[in-house]
């Protein structure tokens, strides 16, 4: 398996689809923001441009989603209903904790037939806002940041250096922002425009930016430390 | 209400034409029969007591428990056929454990009972098994999912309730008119224990059973009994068993004279 960039080549079949991408979520003060950049491949066909990659799999709990575009849909599918049956028979909804289980668990016991990389984040009233990474392989790790994705491998450094804990949602917005667009930058496989949710138990909200509004880290310094 | 069910009672799939299942009636009386089995809950802390008659003075006192543990936070206790009970109190190890492994949190005590009970009901269905001989009582509770102490009784039709306090056995009706005397929202963990001992030395019937063991679990959600237990099912075994034993048995006994 080729491991250069994270992502299991092999993996994909002719002509499946395959989200390159930059994904990312982090932990504010107040909830969780998740950010992804838009581009869909097929090989070097942008099968995609303007992708969202961020999915709702429950009220409060949403994922973002890299590695074939199909395998990722599929698993985020049935987690949803997962989740719904869970709400039904248990009589209250499923936490953050649990919903990033069961995806573990699917992306594990299938491991052989996936190419899934998850960030499953969300806010719940028990534990307020969670950020779970389940890389390749079906592990599960609970984070206050975390990042995946081909182009994520670009912006490991800029991550490390700028990350705070309890950020405002605003300095989050910023921060993320920043990261998402250094990797779409260097990232053949990342690019478009660049995605966001913001949940923090009292609503959802999606942003969106695009050409002006995504920093050229080029022209300008990016955020200081 | 006894009747006969002749001709329709031979089979576990067969309905009455009066809408009854005889089978699972039958089953109700292998329960109706045996040794009586209580739960109590309040607030803080769920308590199950168990007469468990002695059938042989060769058997070693304090061991052979009837009341099983669910994972940490759940206990089990049957009145009927033991080994029915047994094999319930497996499945429901199993269900716990099937749990945890797909959600990584221990299941609620309702999850488990609506489990359990679904399990005894299948039971029902076909001709080619029988039902479960037991009524189990599951009393659990949970710090982390805000919902506090549980009780649950599952009959072997699978029909179950949650409860304040339940019985079931050759007692349950001497149990039931002690159990609705208490307060439950006031007791502290250590009278429910002591309330459930005591009822069980009262619904013993001297005459006409032989000697029994008392047998008491428990889950106390506070720190009431020991920062250690708090959260986890207890089984009470050795001095402090024999101790809450001592204790209600006087206290039966003081009750029943002051009712002569």
């Amino acid at each position: 398996m080729d491991h250069s960039l994270g992502i299991d080549w092999k993996a994909l079949k002719k002509g499946e689809v395959s989200m390159g991408t930059t994904i990312a979520a982090v932990k504010y003060d107040g909830g969780v923001l998740l950010a992804a950049d838009s581009r869909t491949t097929t090989g070097a066909y942008i099968a995609n441009r303007v992708t969202d990659k961020l999915t709702q799999i429950y009220d409060n709990i949403w994922c973002c989603r890299s590695g074939s575009a199909a395998d990722t849909q599929a698993v985020a599918d049935i987690l949803h209903y997962y989740l719904q049956m869970y709400e039904a028979q248990n009589g209250a909804p499923p936490t953050v904790r649990v919903a990033a289980n069961l995806a573990a668990e699917m992306c594990y016991s299938n491991k052989d037939n996936l190419s899934a990389g998850l960030i499953v984040a969300g806010w719940d009233a028990k534990s307020g806002g969670e950020v779970y990474s389940i890389p390749l392989g079906g592990s599960i790790h609970k984070q206050d940041i975390a990042i995946g994705g081909s182009g994520s491998t670009y912006i490991y450094g800029y991550v490390d250096t700028n990350f705070r804990k309890d950020m405002t949602r605003e300095e989050a917005i910023d921060f993320l922002k920043h990261a998402i667009a250094l990797a779409m930058e260097r990232d053949g496989s990342s690019g478009g425009v660049i995605r966001m949710a913001a949940i923090d138990g009292k609503s959802i909200d999606r942003y969106f930016f695009a050409d002006a509004d995504i920093p050229a880290a080029w022209n300008a310094p990016a955020s200081a430390t | 209400m006894t009747s006969i069910g002749t001709g329709y009672d031979l089979s576990n799939s067969t309905f009455s034409p009066d809408g009854r299942v005889f089978q699972v009636e039958y089953a109700g009386k292998a329960v109706e029969n045996a040794g009586t089995t209580i739960g109590l809950r309040t607030p803080t802390c769920v308590v199950i007591a168990l007469e468990k008659l002695i059938t042989s003075k060769l058997l070693v006192p304090g061991k052979n428990s009837r009341i099983g543990t669910v994972d940490r936070h759940a206990g089990v206790a049957s009145s009927g056929l033991v080994p029915d009970g047994k094999h319930l109190l497996g499945r429901a190890r199993d269900e716990a454990a099937n749990w945890r492994k797909t959600y990584k949190i221990p299941i609620g005590v309702h999850a488990l009972a609506d489990r359990m009970a679904s399990y005894v009901q299948a039971y029902t269905l076909y001709s080619s098994v029988r039902p479960f001989g037991v009524s189990a009582i599951v009393g659990g509770g949970s710090l982390d999912d805000g919902e506090g102490t549980k009780l649950y009784m599952i009959e072997p039709s699978g029909a179950y309730y949650g409860y304040r306090g339940c019985s079931a056995g050759k007692g349950r009706q001497l149990a039931k008119n002690e159990l609705e005397k208490l307060d439950f929202d006031r007791l502290t963990a250590k009278e429910a224990i002591a309330h459930a001992a005591r009822i069980i030395h009262t619904i013993h019937d001297e005459a006409k059973d032989k000697e029994f063991e008392l047998e008491l679990g428990y889950i106390c959600l506070d720190d009431e009994m020991g920062e250690d237990k708090k959260g986890i099912w207890q089984t009470m075994s050795g001095d402090e068993l024999a101790r809450i034993d001592t204790e209600a048995r006087e206290a039966a006994e003081a009750a029943d004279e002051m009712e002569e």
